[in-house]
C-alpha cells in the first residue's frame, strides 16, 4: 500500500461570505512533487494556504474540512506547529529587508527558541547548501539580504523555509517573478529537494508542471477537476475541461 | 493606431499650444509654492536677524541675570532638553504600542474609538492639556515640577506618535508578515522581530517630529514646569524651559531681555531645524 503524507478531505474555504474552495479531496505521497495548475483566481493560492493554516490569518477568512499531514490533523494542531511542519515559499522573493543573509535563514530557528550560536550557524549553512546558495554567499553571510539578485533571494527564501526542518514545502508560483536561468535553477532544486521533502507547487507555467511534477492537480473555480500522474493529466486527461486548459484553449 | 494617422489628425499648431499651456501651468504651480514657503522664510530670516546679535558663549552657558547684567539661558536649554527626553521616554512606548494596535489588530470598534480620541487630543488646545495636568499631577503632588511639565509634553506628543507609527506599520508589506507567520512565528514575534525593525526608520522619524513640536510648546508648561531662574537639578521642582523663558523675557519692559528673548527664539528654531534635518536623514538612510 502506498503511504500518504498529505491527505485533504472535503476542504472548503471562504473569504467573508465568498466560498472560494468547494470541497477539495486530495492525497499526496511522501517525497513527491505535486503541481497545482489552473487559471488565475481558481483558488490555487487559497488551497495551499489552507494547508499551513495561513489562510485563517486573513480577517474574515474561514475553513472547513480536514487536512492531515504525516497522520496528524492540521486543524487540531497549534497553528505555530503546523507552520513549522509545513514551510512556504511565496510568489515574489520576500527576504526580510532589514536583516542579513544569515539572520534571514536563522530567524525561524530563533522563533523556535534556538539560541546556541554553533547550532544556528550549522543549520544556516546546511539550509543554504540545500537551497544551492551556500557557495554564492558563504563569504558574505552578514551582508544585507537585499544585496542578492532576485533568483538568489528566492533561493534564500527556500533556505529560510528549510531551516526549521519542515516535512512539507509549499511553493506559490515561486518562479513567476524570475528570469529563465533563475527559474531553471529553482526547478533543479525542486528535483533535489523532493528526495527529502514533500513538495506542493502552484504554477502558472504548464511546461514547468510537466518538467518537475510527479502528480498534477487541475483546479477550476474552486473545484478540483482532475488529479493524476502528470503525464496522464497532460496527455490523456479524463475531463474535457482539463484537456481544454492544458492544450491552451483557455486560461 | 499608426503614427502617420496621428500626424494627420493632430494639427501641428495644437501641439505647440499644449506645450505652452503646460509650461504656463508649471509656472503657476511653482509661483504658488514659492508664495506658500515665503512666510516661513520670512520668519526664519527675521528670527536670525533679531536673534543673532545676542548669540554668545555666555548665552548658552550662564543663568538668567537681572536686567543690566549680561546673562544667558543655559538652565532653560538644559531644562527643555531634560523635560522633552523624559516626555519621549514616557510617550514613545505608549504611542508606538497604540500605533501597533491600530495597524495590526482587528478590533474595528475599539480602533475607531482610539483613533477618534487621538484626533481629538491632537486638536485640543495645548493650554487645556496644561490645565489637565495641573489638576491631575501638580495639585495632588503639591507644586510645580519638571516632572509634571514632561507629563504634559508626553500627552501632547502621544497622538502624533500613535498616528505616525500606525501609518508606518501599514506600509510594511503583508508578504513580510506572512513570511514570518509561515516560519512559525507568533504574532508577538512577528511584531517584534519583523515589523518593528522594518518600520524602525519611519517610527523614529515620527518620534523626532513629535519631539521638535514638543520642544517649542509654551502653554502646557505654564502651570506645570512653571519656569525657574536658577538651575533645577531636581525634576520635582519648578524647571526652566526655553519657550517659557522666551515668553517671560518678551513680555518684560527691558531691551536687553528682549534681545535675549530673540536669541532664545533663534535657539528654538535652530534646534527644531536640526531635529527635522536629522529626521530626514534617518528616513533616507534606512530603506
Ligand atoms: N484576501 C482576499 N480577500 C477576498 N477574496 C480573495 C482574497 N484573496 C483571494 N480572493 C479571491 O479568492 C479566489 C481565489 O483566489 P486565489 O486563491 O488567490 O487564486 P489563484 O491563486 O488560483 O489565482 C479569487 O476569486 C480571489 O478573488
Ligand atoms: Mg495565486
Amino acid at each position: 500500500m502506498l503511504s500518504i503524507e498529505i491527505k485533504v478531505e472535503a476542504l472548503h474555504a471562504w473569504y467573508g461570505n465568498d466560498e472560494v474552495l468547494h470541497g477539495i479531496d486530495l492525497a499526496i505521497e511522501p517525497r513527491s512533487v505535486t503541481a497545482i495548475i489552473g487559471p488565475s483566481g481558481c483558488g490555487k493560492s487559497t488551497f495551499i494556504r489552507c494547508l499551513n493554516r495561513l489562510h485563517e490569518t486573513n480577517p474574515g477568512a474561514r475553513v472547513a474540512g480536514h487536512v492531515w499531514v504525516g497522520g496528524e490533523d492540521v486543524y487540531r494542531m497549534d497553528p505555530i506547529d503546523v507552520r513549522r511542519t509545513i514551510g512556504m515559499v511565496f510568489q515574489r522573493p520576500n527576504p526580510f529587508p532589514t536583516m542579513s543573509i544569515f539572520d534571514n535563514v536563522a530567524l525561524g530557528l530563533k522563533f523556535a527558541g534556538v539560541k546556541d550560536r554553533r547550532r544556528l550557524r550549522a543549520r544556516v549553512e546546511e539550509s543554504l547548501a540545500m537551497a544551492a546558495l551556500w557557495d554564492e554567499v558563504k563569504d558574505r553571510l552578514h551582508q544585507p539580504a537585499m544585496s542578492l539578485s532576485g533568483g538568489q533571494q528566492q533561493r534564500l527564501c527556500i533556505a529560510r523555509a528549510l531551516a526549521v526542518e519542515p516535512r512539507v514545502l509549499l511553493m506559490d508560483e515561486p518562479t513567476s517573478a524570475l528570469d529563465p536561468i533563475s527559474t531553471m535553477r529553482i526547478e533543479e532544486l525542486v528535483q533535489n529537494l523532493k528526495q527529502t521533502y514533500t513538495i506542493v507547487i502552484v504554477t502558472h507555467n504548464m511546461q514547468q508542471a510537466a518538467r518537475i511534477a510527479d502528480q498534477t492537480a487541475f483546479f477550476l473555480d474552486g473545484h478540483l477537476i482532475e488529479v493524476g500522474p502528470t503525464s496522464k493529466v497532460f496527455t490523456k486527461p479524463d475531463d474535457k475541461r482539463t484537456e481544454d486548459y492544458v492544450s491552451g484553449r483557455f486560461g | 493606431m499608426q503614427p502617420r494617422d496621428m500626424m494627420q489628425t493632430v494639427h501641428p499648431g495644437h501641439l505647440r499650444w499644449r506645450k505652452w499651456k503646460n509650461r504656463l501651468f508649471a509656472g503657476v504651480i511653482f509661483g504658488l509654492a514659492l508664495l506658500a514657503v515665503l512666510p516661513l522664510l520670512l520668519i526664519l530670516a527675521y528670527v536670525v536677524f533679531r536673534g543673532a546679535p545676542g548669540v554668545s558663549l555666555r548665552f548658552f552657558t550662564s543663568l538668567p541675570a537681572p536686567t543690566g547684567i549680561p546673562g544667558g539661558m543655559a538652565n532653560a536649554i538644559v531644562g527643555s532638553i531634560v523635560m522633552v527626553l523624559m516626555a519621549t521616554a514616557m510617550s514613545a512606548p505608549v504611542g508606538v504600542t497604540i500605533g501597533l494596535f491600530l495597524a495590526e489588530t482587528h478590533h474595528a470598534r475599539w480602533q475607531n474609538m482610539v483613533r477618534f480620541v487621538c484626533d481629538v487630543l491632537s486638536g485640543t488646545p495645548t493650554i487645556v492639556i496644561g490645565l489637565l495636568v495641573y489638576a491631575m499631577v501638580v495639585a495632588p503632588s503639591g507644586g510645580f515640577s519638571g516632572f509634571s511639565g514632561s507629563v504634559a509634553l508626553a500627552i501632547l506628543m502621544l497622538p502624533t506618535i500613535a498616528r505616525s507609527s500606525e501609518q508606518v506599520f501599514r506600509l510594511v508589506p503583508v508578504t513580510l508578515r506572512e513570511a514570518g507567520h509561515a516560519l512559525g512565528g507568533t504574532r508577538t514575534q512577528v511584531w517584534l522581530r519583523i515589523l518593528l525593525p522594518t518600520a524602525r526608520a519611519g517610527v523614529i522619524t515620527g518620534l523626532l517630529l513629535a519631539v521638535s513640536r514638543a520642544l517649542g510648546e509654551t502653554a502646557p508648561l505654564m502651570f506645570t514646569a512653571f519656569g525657574n531662574q536658577f538651575w533645577s537639578n531636581n525634576v520635582t521642582q519648578p524647571t526652566a524651559a526655553l519657550p517659557l523663558q522666551v515668553f517671560t523675557y518678551a513680555l518684560s519692559p527691558y531691551d536687553d531681555w528682549h534681545q535675549s528673548a530673540w536669541t532664545g527664539a533663534l535657539t528654538l528654531v535652530a534646534i527644531a531645524l536640526i531635529i527635522n534635518l536629522f529626521a530626514r536623514w534617518v528616513s533616507r538612510t534606512r530603506r
